[in-house]
């Protein structure tokens, strides 16, 4: 009783407010207590001076994160998790790749110390990262104009470079696709940098709204940053066409627009580190000036090493020199210096030719998995439903992610309440998630989710 | 000069030679360049950002660094050297590091927005006492951070989102981090006095006086030992009167744990001020950092511990860091948190720990009185008594700009401007050297 009476929120601690008939404690014939009319709450502890944090409301679960422990709660056998865009084996088992297994049992033979890194981060690492970024050989690199900061994952790096977006750029805009990663937003809002949107996905076709796009990136005014996702794109699995990204580059170039990729999939997506950097290399041809954002957490599965970097490419050595200057100065009062795990790993793994293959081997087989989920999906999709529902934007999409099309909350609250199967509101199932086993269940569920539900 | 442009490079070429060359044909393209974000032909849309100077206490290092003298001591950044002058991991870390890879079971999925749970909960142990009423009413929140800087940028980010008071009192001087740290979490930062360069000790009076006036409310950096640059900490009388009039004044403590057990050995007693503040029932927040007394600097292992009023509260500050947490990088690392807690959780690598820790500071305190004998034999004019009666990593030597640069030209010595020594960057074979030296400084005229 007394451990409720304090979880309730108060109005007055003062002893003399208490009502005497009102409150009884520790007797079995007590009124329970939430069916009172009005009630003063004793504190337990000494001191009577109320919380400075009083005041402070109860936020709301982070929407994406928020469905893993929905999931862990729920006991139905037949449950699914595509929640969180982590990586599972056929058996729905995490997974960690056996050359990250390799290079730490290496870290820890060689004994190496653990002393803090620069504020940059481990060179080797930004040296590998940039590299597996543009290509070795890419002028870019070679003309030392990427400025390269190890950042805390992609989240991280995103911030870095929203930190030297507002204090560099101030009044600039940050254009964002509609939708995208839920933390975007929140991370453009809480480093003060101001965003609208570009439209995107088209509902209608489940694919891209190419001319919208173009229209709204070419209204932003002369000079935003516009938000690209390199490949993957992260909720709806839909990305541009290479000829696509040749008309993007063209409008954004035409407005002195500054792009900005965030790159979370590169080898995840197609399987090859070369094609899904494809599009950001397109833009380092047309000697442009941008920012990129890596992510470690899905290639080689460092999910919790949060390993990533900020790349600014600049139009000269100089500029590289300058900008990573000031983007040191963001880290140091944010962390002082990054973690060093995750980035020995990364370097150690990128640094050895036999790793590095195996390396490839595993994204390979890793984004295999997902492209074979796939095709069972729609083939499951297809046999099942009679309605002559066209599913092909299944096999459209690219990456963890699909769009399926279920973007309305009694659509997806369906799917949880009914079927178990746990994804985001906004209609977006996590395939990495999905096992070949359970593709005739999710496309029942699916099914019954877009016909029966309104 | 080019006037027609195939390429955008060429374009950018062009532009460059424009720019370089003096009296240049002003373009019709040259407005286009007016606008800080059209740089892309010719002109850097970051040509309006300079280079910013290195830090100041990590830039001793890069100094240090670039030395090629065969004498060179570094006396700079705060890591622990053993006596070879090495940098040093722990037994007990690589115990921890040898089990957590052989459990094939472990898994690198992301950690909650909170951190590793376990780590928290023992975290909060440590520097509460396993019996602290605040952790068994539950009215704690502790999230895992990166270090000690980042748990403060983590308070200071939910202080400045949720609290009344937005100004934070820092002591004079400080950890040069730390203004930067809370201006950009969005607080107002002011000073309330504390080192006295008279004594080299406390300015009690001052400090008093200081927090005295300070607004109803207002938030206050404690260091809870081995203050950093002084060395110079409180007595626990002295803390007791702090806790006291802070307390009458409603002024919010914010606790920097970097050092507990490294100061004086001992876990308990350097945890003796914040367990004060915590035993009278009232709020107050806890950064801990691991770098130095697990010697975990590179993995970035730290914890924010808010104490509330109650559970209730706690709950509901928790969610708001994870607010904070979430756009900044998500969720923490988890290696450094894992090591950690396999040493906290048992007991044997437990106790292994508190003897590597007692181990560390007794060469730091055994530095301490070497380097106070050398310029005793030396006879170096002055009081340098403050050299064993400071406590912790840091040495406030009283030396001045000038004589700090003297040192570093002429005997390769390097340190923070500011006069502060690690006493980890000595050992025996290196303390005549900076005894020389500091003797040198004193008896020229600089």
């Amino acid at each position: 009783m007394a451990s409720s009476m304090l979880s309730l929120g108060s109005t007055s601690l003062l002893p003399r407010e208490i009502n005497k008939d009102k409150l009884k404690l520790g007797t079995s014939n007590s009124k329970p207590f939430l069916k009172a009319k009005s009630f003063s709450r004793v504190t337990m502890t000494v001191a009577v001076k109320p919380s400075r944090f009083e005041g402070i409301t109860m936020a709301p679960p982070d929407p994406i994160l928020g469905v893993s422990e929905a999931f862990k709660a729920d006991n139905n056998e037949m449950k699914l998790n595509l929640g969180v865009g982590a990586y599972r084996t056929e058996e729905l088992q995490p997974y960690v790749l056996n050359v990250v297994k390799k290079a730490e049992n290496l870290m820890l033979e060689r004994g190496d110390n653990k002393e803090y890194l620069p504020i940059e981060g481990l060179a080797a690492f930004n040296k590998a990262t940039a590299e597996l970024l543009f290509g070795a050989g890419h002028p870019v690199i070679k003309e030392q104009r990427v400025a390269t900061i190890q950042g805390l994952s992609g989240t991280g790096s995103l911030r870095l470079a929203a930190a030297l977006i507002e204090r560099y750029f101030p009044g600039a805009k940050v254009v964002i696709s509609s939708p995208t990663w839920g933390n975007h937003k929140n991370i453009f809002n809480d480093a003060k940098v101001p965003w609208s949107e570009y439209r995107y996905y088209d509902p209608k076709t489940i694919g891209l709204d190419f001319e919208g796009m173009i229209a709204d990136i070419k209204e932003a005014p002369e000079g935003s940053f516009i938000l690209l996702h390199g490949c993957a794109h992260n909720p709806t699995g839909i990305d541009p066409t290479p000829e696509q990204w040749v008309k993007i580059a063209d409008v954004i170039q035409e407005k002195n627009h500054i792009p900005f990729f965030d790159v979370a999939y590169q080898g995840f997506a197609s399987g090859s580190l070369d094609e899904d950097a494809a599009s950001v290399r397109l833009f380092a041809e047309r000697g442009m000036e941008f920012f990129v954002a890596q992510s470690y957490s899905k290639n080689l599965g460092l999910y919790a090493e949060r390993i990533g970097a900020i790349n600014v490419v600049c139009s000269s050595a100089d500029a590289a020199t300058r900008v990573k200057s000031q983007l040191k100065r963001i880290a140091r009062p944010m962390y002082s210096n990054p973690p060093v795990h995750g980035a020995r790993i990364v370097a150690n793994v990128v640094g050895d030719a036999t790793m590095f293959s195996e390396w490839k081997a595993e994204m390979e087989m890793m984004a295999g998995r997902i492209k074979t989920v796939r095709q069972e999906l729609y083939d499951s999709l297809v046999s099942k439903d009679k309605s002559g529902k066209d599913w092909s934007f299944i096999l459209k999409q690219i990456g963890m992610f699909s769009f399926t099309g279920l973007n309305k909350a009694q659509q997806s609250d369906n799917m949880t309440d009914k079927w178990h199967v746990y994804m985001t509101k906004d209609g977006r199932i996590s395939l990495a998630g999905l096992s070949l086993a359970k593709c005739e269940y999710l496309a029942d569920a699916i099914i019954d989710s877009y016909h029966n539900v309104s | 000069m080019k006037t027609t442009q195939f390429s955008s490079s060429d374009r950018r070429i062009g532009a460059l030679l424009r720019h370089l060359t003096a009296g240049s044909d002003s373009d019709h393209l040259s407005s286009v360049y007016a606008s800080p974000t059209s740089g892309v032909t010719g002109g850097s849309v970051f040509a309006h950002l300079v280079q910013a100077p290195e830090d100041p206490i990590l830039g001793v290092t890069v100094a240090y660094n670039k030395d090629p003298s065969p004498v060179k001591l570094n006396l700079g950044v705060g890591a622990y050297r053993t006596e070879e002058g090495k940098p040093l991991v722990l037994n007990v870390v690589r115990k921890a590091e040898q089990q957590l890879i052989n459990d094939r079971t472990r898994i690198k999925e992301y950690l909650p927005i909170v951190g590793l749970v376990e780590f928290n909960k023992l975290s909060a142990k440590l520097i509460l006492g396993a019996d602290s009423p605040a952790i068994r009413e539950n009215r704690i929140t502790t999230v895992e951070c990166l270090s000690g800087t980042g748990s403060l940028r983590v308070g200071g980010e939910f202080l400045a989102k949720h609290y009344h008071q937005k100004t934070i009192y820092i002591t004079q001087p400080t950890w040069g981090n730390h203004p930067k740290i809370f201006t950009l979490a969005g607080l107002t930062v002011k000073t309330y006095r504390y080192y006295d360069p008279a004594t080299r000790g406390l300015n009690f009076q001052g400090l008093l006086e200081d927090l005295g006036t300070a607004p109803a409310g207002s938030i206050v950096l404690l260091h809870a030992c081995a203050h950093n640059p002084t060395g110079v900490d409180p007595t626990i009388q002295q803390w007791e009167q702090i806790r006291q009039l802070m307390r009458s004044k409603g002024l919010m403590p914010f606790f920097d744990s970097a050092y507990q057990g490294f100061a004086s050995g001992s876990l308990d007693t350097d945890a003796k001020p914040i367990r004060m503040f915590v035993a009278d029932g009232g709020e107050c927040l806890v950064a801990q950092s691991y770098a130095k007394n697990m010697g975990l600097y590179g993995e970035r292992v730290g914890a924010l511990s808010i104490v509330c009023k109650s559970a209730d509260v706690a709950g509901r500050v928790e969610s708001q860091l994870k607010l904070v947490i979430r756009p900044m990088y998500s969720s923490p690392p988890i290696h450094g948190a894992s090591i950690v807690a396999v040493i906290l959780r048992d007991k044997n690598l437990f106790n292994e720990w508190t003897l590597e820790l007692k181990a560390m500071a007794d060469r730091i305190i055994s530095m301490r009185k070497q380097l106070f004998e050398a310029l005793r034999t030396r006879g170096t004019p002055g009081d340098w008594s403050h050299i064993i009666k400071q406590i912790g990593m840091f040495t406030f030597t009283g030396l001045n700009p000038a004589q700090v640069s003297f040192m570093t030209k002429e005997y390769h010595i390097y340190m923070t401007s500011d006069g502060r020594i690690s006493m980890a960057g000595l050992s025996s074979k290196t303390v005549p050297h900076l005894a020389d030296a500091i003797h040198a400084v004193v008896t020229k005229a600089v």
